[in-house]
């Protein structure tokens, strides 16, 4: 960061606490009337992949397909479609890879066992190493014993 | 005594199998990818082995457009190929198409999110291989195969179920292994 003063650091980690979260929806017109549809639709779209940029959900891309995907969410939302009718619509073109929460089935079993193989694995090694450790040592010997008081006291 | 070393071993041994089979699979991912078979980002198609979606779509000017009980008329297997003026690895697959158009292939072409005249510009450009074109410009109908960029083709078979998606510019290596097979094997 060379020629940045320390207020224009601090400057710019305000602008950015201060931005709204991502919202491609930079186009008003965009936006439905009612407001709780609109949250609605938005909750959906969040929940669903841009399948151009890929790391972006729907809501957040500024994709043309982004944006089409946008539409078709928010005029079915109008229509009275549930949340999962116009998930699984998406997922009947798009297919799983839509969903940026996978669902549980066989391919994504290994996905989403993931942390639990983790903790069964880790737990294991933790159990092991408790039982590898040396057991407690064996009690001095009268002998022993002796020696020791006899070199304290020196 | 023996007994549990051997099972201490085994168990100590466990995560380094695990850490190793890991890696050969992600060598063979590596491998796929390098020859094209595998795209981590590629979004696989839903309409394999289903009927093809139904649309009815303008033509190009001056030519008529299609629908999808035309490409079921058709009696033959179709490739139905997602094109535009503006995209660029359509450029590059228009050669490979033409070829594929003088080989007797009926390619039938639907112009995605572009203006004709535009698409007509293209046409003259790089050639037109197509024995029909329709025209998709809100892009509605590409939804509905699940299109994600162009260009995109896809085989219908003579009774309008989709055999094959190829997303992105075909190349000789797809034509060969993968398109002409499904062509000799669905004529």
């Amino acid at each position: 960061m060379t020629g940045s003063s320390p207020v224009m650091t601090i400057c710019a980690v305000l602008f950015l606490a201060l931005a709204p979260a991502a919202h491609a929806v930079s186009n008003p017109s965009e936006l439905m009337a009612d407001p709780k549809q609109e949250a609605r639709a938005e909750a959906i779209g969040h929940q669903l992949r841009c399948l151009v940029c890929q790391n972006e959900s729907v809501e957040e891309s500024e994709a043309d397909l982004a944006r089409d995907l946008r539409k078709i969410i928010r005029s079915r939302v109008l229509t009275g479609d549930s949340n999962e009718e116009i998930i699984a619509w998406m997922t009947a073109r798009y297919g799983d890879f839509v969903r940026l929460r996978p669902p549980f089935n066989t391919l994504t079993a290994a996905l989403w066992g993931a942390p639990v193989i983790a903790l069964l694995v880790g737990g294991g090694a933790v159990v092991l190493a408790r039982r590898r450790r040396n057991p407690a040592p064996t009690p001095l010997s009268d002998e022993e014993r002796r020696r020791l008081a006899d070199l304290l006291k020196s | 005594m023996i007994d549990r070393t051997i099972k201490r071993r085994l168990v100590l041994l466990s995560p380094l199998a695990i850490a190793a089979a890991g890696g050969v699979g992600f060598w063979a991912m590596l491998g796929r990818m390098r020859d094209g078979t595998f795209d981590p980002r590629g979004v696989p198609s839903m309409l394999i082995g289903k009927k093809l979606p139904e649309f009815s779509l303008p033509g190009q000017p001056p030519g008529a457009g299609f629908s999808s009980a035309d490409v079921l008329a058709a009696g033959r297997p179709v490739l139905i190929n997602f094109f535009a003026s503006w995209c660029v690895p359509c450029v590059i697959e228009a050669p490979l198409l033409m070829r594929l158009h003088a080989a007797n292939t009926p390619i039938w072409g639907i112009a995605y999110k572009d203006k004709p005249d535009a698409t007509a510009a293209f046409l003259k450009r790089t050639g037109d291989p197509y024995a029909r074109i329709a025209r998709d410009e809100p892009g509605r109908v590409a939804i509905d195969f699940g299109v994600y960029g162009v260009p995109e083709s896809y085989l219908v078979d003579r009774t309008g179920i989709v055999r094959w998606r190829w997303a992105g510019p075909l190349s000789e290596d797809v034509v060969a292994q993968q398109l002409d097979p499904l062509l000799r094997k669905f004529a």
